[in-house]
């Protein structure tokens, strides 16, 4: 079965903003996913946190601590290998969960 | 995040929460410049910053607990949760950390002794390749080592030592060490290098007193030297010879014997020197232990060989003297092999009975969790009810044995420990300088901790099925006295019953011990050791020979004889049961061929002074005893014990008049016959013995025995000035007889202290599970108890309603305890003297002590049985 639940949508967008992006600071990957979906999704932003830390615990991604572009101090994120992995899981298990979702609709 | 970053995390939650303050900061900081930027006012910046952010604190916190809520923050908590529940049950708590400490206590101990004793290597470069060369009966002779030295081809080094006892002047009073007379190759062989100076050496031998030296022991050096760097080179006399310091041994280097701790080391070339008389040309005499180091690419089974073969080729050589000669390799470290198989088997037996204790730890500590797992079969229910998950509660149960565990472990370890240090400044024989460094290593330490680790876990998780089974609609609903437990409660019982069981044969193991004990100290020895003085002296080591010898002699005891209080006075080359004995064959009067194996009898020899026999209060049963008539001039004669004359003559009658052969030249004629005793061990089998007159067979190293009529500690100062005023030069060891038995009785007194301890254990752990079983059972049955008694059941009634059930598992576990303990005290006659498991005495101990421990450990459930006050009952519920 899909894994539908927010917290599965939040990995996923955080997973694919630093697929995109590479190395990215958390408060980057808010406006990132602000402006990749229109402005259709915002990020709690203190839910990402935890989030962030849940990842990196899980070694999907790494983090290192560097300076912006205004020099200052962000810790920075990167997907691991086996973040792409679970990446790729998640959205496969997304496209299930829309496809379901929609066919659940479109029944008459 | 790496496993040791989340331990450290643990620790280090202040630098979690700077480093989360900082990421949050600068999130913040980024959006405040990024408002600016689009042209809002700073503080409109900052405002819009923080709302939408969300409360940081928040958000801080959830950080931190997706970064410990992994498995070790929690045990963290589950520890801190566990430590609060035991607290809460303190009662729980104690009983069960006790008991696993009890446990784990005794087998430290017990482990620490078996590895010290049998397990660990010896303290020696390479000690895997020393053996010791065994002759028959342990001992060789020195020609019998020069030939083996000089033709084997599998050793690197053979060396021969003995142990003797020897009167040494610094300059002052002359005082008795214990010196180990060793072959130049000895040091090489042990492969150690001297702390100071050097060691004696093959190259020093040539011939008979050609190395005077002498090598310290390092506690001798410390002690009477205070560790003076500047002695090497001094003179010093033993047995009034001058001997030169040439080296100090290393600090922890003591020969190969485990625990014999000898004081110096002279070469065996000096033998004559330091004994007095020289052996060493003698090949039937055999008194050396040989010590070999196998080169490192031989075989044990080769070097086997190389032994027979020149066993063979002796044996053809020296018919005489090598009749039957074999050479057999084993470990050395216990007086050869020779002590190693009592003290295996006997260690073996103790480790044996310190799992038995274990166990019934193991089954208490199993009946104390599955009885807390059903009293808190409601609290479980409740959290699995709010959803709690199964596994959390189960690691909830895991950390709290482990907790038990720990500290139950701890605890032991501890009690182990200050046992251990005792032991090992112990010196349990007083005449021999024995000492155990039983000190625990790490294998204890790691052996204790896994056995408290394994048995915690294991009991403590004795509950996990009940948590698995448990339904909670079904429990938070019902009443805690319908617990649907019954089957747990069956599984307690019959830990209960094994515990006991194993209780019981500990107990009458030890009671057995104990009344052993009790009867070889009032056995028949063939002596009287009580109101008795025994005086060891060596006349050689102050100088004495030849005819100055027995004049010496008779004039000691005629100064013993005139003290006020003295009874009797005598002497003896030996002294039965004080490590000292003559193995002698002896031959039939017309005997020509004089070969071991056309002996009649192997028999132990003693010289014995006139009066001898009335001192040691050894009772005469025909014929006469020896006169100072009996000198060397007159007819060689002997007495010979009750045993001697049976085996030789048939009865005591027929043995007076009657002669016999040492050898050649030696023809004896029976004059009289003694009661038997007990000559080297209380358990041997009864030895043949005969007696000679001391002025026939001379001895300079006698025991003086004094017979008083009142407490011989009193008169032991006077007789201690009587030698001295004889002659200050000479050192001697005055002591009571009794005292000087410690030896003999040191295995007997052992196991009856050992037994003891494990025996007082087991009891504890008996009454311990009894008593937590019959109050919880009361403590169950309270309600149903009050109906009954408000029914109006009887005391009598009551009571068995209580405690019925708790009593009868206690009698079937007694019962079998016992017949398992007397089967397995057989085992025990080996080692203590008329040990019998069917001695009347301690079936009815046994049976009297597990009938006390039941009644001691059931009376205050049955008190609180009979308060109940139905009424009062009946209104609570």
């Amino acid at each position: 079965m899909a894994r539908n639940d927010f917290q599965g949508s939040l990995d996923l967008l955080v997973l694919k903003t630093l697929a995109q992006r590479g190395k990215l600071h958390g408060y980057g990957i808010v406006l990132h996913i602000q402006r990749a979906s229109d402005d259709l999704l915002r990020v709690e932003e203190g839910s990402l946190y935890p989030a962030l830390h849940r990842m990196e615990q899980s070694r999907w991604i790494s983090s290192e601590w560097a300076l912006t572009e205004t020099n200052r101090k962000a810790k920075y994120y990167r997907l691991t290998a086996a973040g792409r992995k679970e990446l790729q899981e998640a959205e496969e298990s997304f496209e299930q969960l829309v496809k379901g979702v929609r066919a659940m609709l479109k029944f008459a | 995040m790496a496993l040791p970053r989340r331990i450290a995390n643990l620790f280090f939650r202040s630098r979690v929460d700077r480093e989360i303050d900082a990421e949050i900061e600068a999130h913040i900081a980024l959006r405040i410049e990024d408002n600016v930027a689009s042209g809002m006012t700073p503080q409109e910046a900052r405002r819009d910053a923080l709302v939408r952010f969300g409360n940081p604190t928040v958000a801080k916190e959830r950080v931190a607990s997706a970064d410990l809520s992994l498995t070790l923050a929690g045990i963290g908590s589950d520890l801190r949760y566990a430590a609060r529940q035991l607290r809460r049950a303190p009662s729980f708590a104690l009983t069960a950390v006790l008991t696993l400490a009890v446990a784990i206590c005794a087998n430290a101990v017990v482990f620490s002794v078996l590895n010290a004793l049998v397990l660990r290597p010896l303290d020696l470069p390479e000690s895997q390749r020393l053996y010791t060369i065994e002759e028959s009966e342990l001992l060789n002779s020195y020609p019998d080592f020069r030939d083996l030295r000089d033709r084997n081809r599998s050793f690197d080094g053979i060396a021969a030592y003995g142990i003797t006892e020897a009167g040494i002047d610094l300059g002052g009073n002359p005082t008795q060490i214990w010196d180990i007379e060793a072959s130049g190759d000895y040091f090489d062989v042990m492969g150690i290098k001297p702390y100071l100076g050097r060691f004696f050496q093959r190259s020093d031998e040539h011939g008979p007193d050609s190395a005077p030296y002498v090598v310290l022991s390092y506690p001798y050096w410390k002690t009477q030297f205070h560790g003076d760097a500047n002695i090497l080179g001094r003179a010093v006399q033993i047995n009034q010879h001058a001997f030169t310091i040439i080296g100090v041994a290393p600090p922890q280097f003591h020969g190969i014997e485990r625990f014999f701790w000898p004081d110096v080391w002279t070469p065996l070339v000096e033998q004559a020197e330091v004994e007095g008389s020289n052996t060493l040309d003698e090949r039937f005499l055999r008194d050396l232990f040989l010590i070999g180091r196998l080169k490192s690419n031989v075989t044990l089974a080769q070097a086997q060989g190389d032994l027979t073969s020149i066993a063979d080729s002796l044996k053809k050589t020296y018919p005489a003297d090598d009749d039957g000669l074999i050479f057999k390799l084993t470990k050395p470290g216990l007086g050869g092999n020779y002590l190693g198989p009592p003290i295996r088997a006997f260690m073996t037996g103790l480790m044996l009975l310190a799992a038995l204790i274990l166990l019934a730890a193991c089954a208490n500590l199993g009946g104390l969790f599955s009885a807390r797992a059903i009293d808190r079969e409601r609290e479980i229910a409740l959290r699995v009810a709010l959803g709690s998950t199964r596994r959390r509660v189960l690691r909830q149960l895991l950390t709290e044995a482990v907790l038990i565990s720990l500290a139950g472990g701890a605890a032991g370890i501890a009690g182990g420990v200050a046992v251990l240090r005792a032991v090992s400044v112990w010196q349990p024989i007083s005449t021999f300088p024995i000492r155990m460094p039983v000190n625990p290593d790490a294998r204890t330490y790691a052996v204790a901790v896994g056995l408290a680790l394994l048995s915690g876990l294991l009991f403590g998780l004795a509950p996990v099925r009940q948590v698995f089974a448990t339904a909670p609609w079904h429990i938070v609903k019902a009443a805690a006295h319908a617990s649907p437990a019954r089957r747990w409660f069956t599984i307690r019982e019959a830990l209960l019953v094994v515990q006991i069981a194993v209780c019981a044969v500990l107990l009458t193991g030890s009671l057995v011990a104990v009344r052993g004990l009790t009867r070889s100290l009032h056995s028949k020895l063939g002596f009287r050791p009580e109101n008795a003085i025994v005086i060891s002296t060596d006349l050689n080591m102050a100088g004495y020979s030849a005819d100055r010898v027995p004049a010496m002699q008779k004039r000691m005891l005629d100064a013993f004889a005139s003290v006020p209080g003295v009874t009797a006075a005598g002497m003896s080359d030996n002294l039965p049961l004080t490590f000292g004995t003559n193995e002698i064959y002896v031959y039939s009067s017309d005997a020509s061929d004089f070969r071991p194996s056309r002996a009649l009898s192997d028999t132990y020899a003693y010289a014995a002074s006139p009066g001898f026999f009335k001192a040691a209060g050894t009772a005469l049963l025909a014929g006469r005893t020896f006169t100072w008539a009996d000198d060397k001039n007159a007819l060689p004669v002997a007495v010979v014990n009750r045993e001697f004359a049976r085996k030789l003559f048939g009865s005591v009658e027929n043995a007076i008049g009657q002669h016999f052969r040492l050898d050649a030249k030696t023809r004896l004629e029976i004059v009289g016959v003694v009661e038997d005793g007990k000559y080297n061990t209380l358990t041997e089998d009864q030895w043949a013995v005969y007696f000679r007159p001391l002025l026939q067979a001379p001895s300079t190293s006698t025991w003086n025995v004094v017979r008083t009529d009142r407490d011989p500690r009193q008169l032991a100062p006077q007789i201690y000035r009587t030698l001295r005023n004889l002659d200050s030069a000479l050192p001697f060891t005055l002591l009571t007889w009794e005292k000087s038995l410690d030896a003999s009785l040191f295995p007997a007194r052992m196991a009856a202290i050992s037994l003891g301890v494990l025996g007082l254990l087991g009891a504890l752990l008996a009454v311990t599970g009894i008593f937590g079983m019959a109050s919880y059972s009361v403590g169950k049955r309270l309600k149903e108890m009050g109906i009954r008694m408000a029914l109006g059941a009887g005391r009598s009634e009551l009571l068995r309603a209580a405690l019925g059930r708790a009593f009868r598992l206690f009698a079937i576990g007694s019962a079998a305890g016992l017949v398992l303990g007397l089967a397995a005290t057989r085992v025990l006659a080996y080692i203590v003297y008329e040990a019998s498991p069917r001695d009347p005495f301690v079936l009815a101990g046994a049976v009297l002590a597990m009938l006390l421990l039941g009644i001691t450990a059931t009376w205050l459930p049955a008190q609180n049985a009979l308060r109940i006050d139905p009424s009062k009952l009946m209104r609570e519920e």
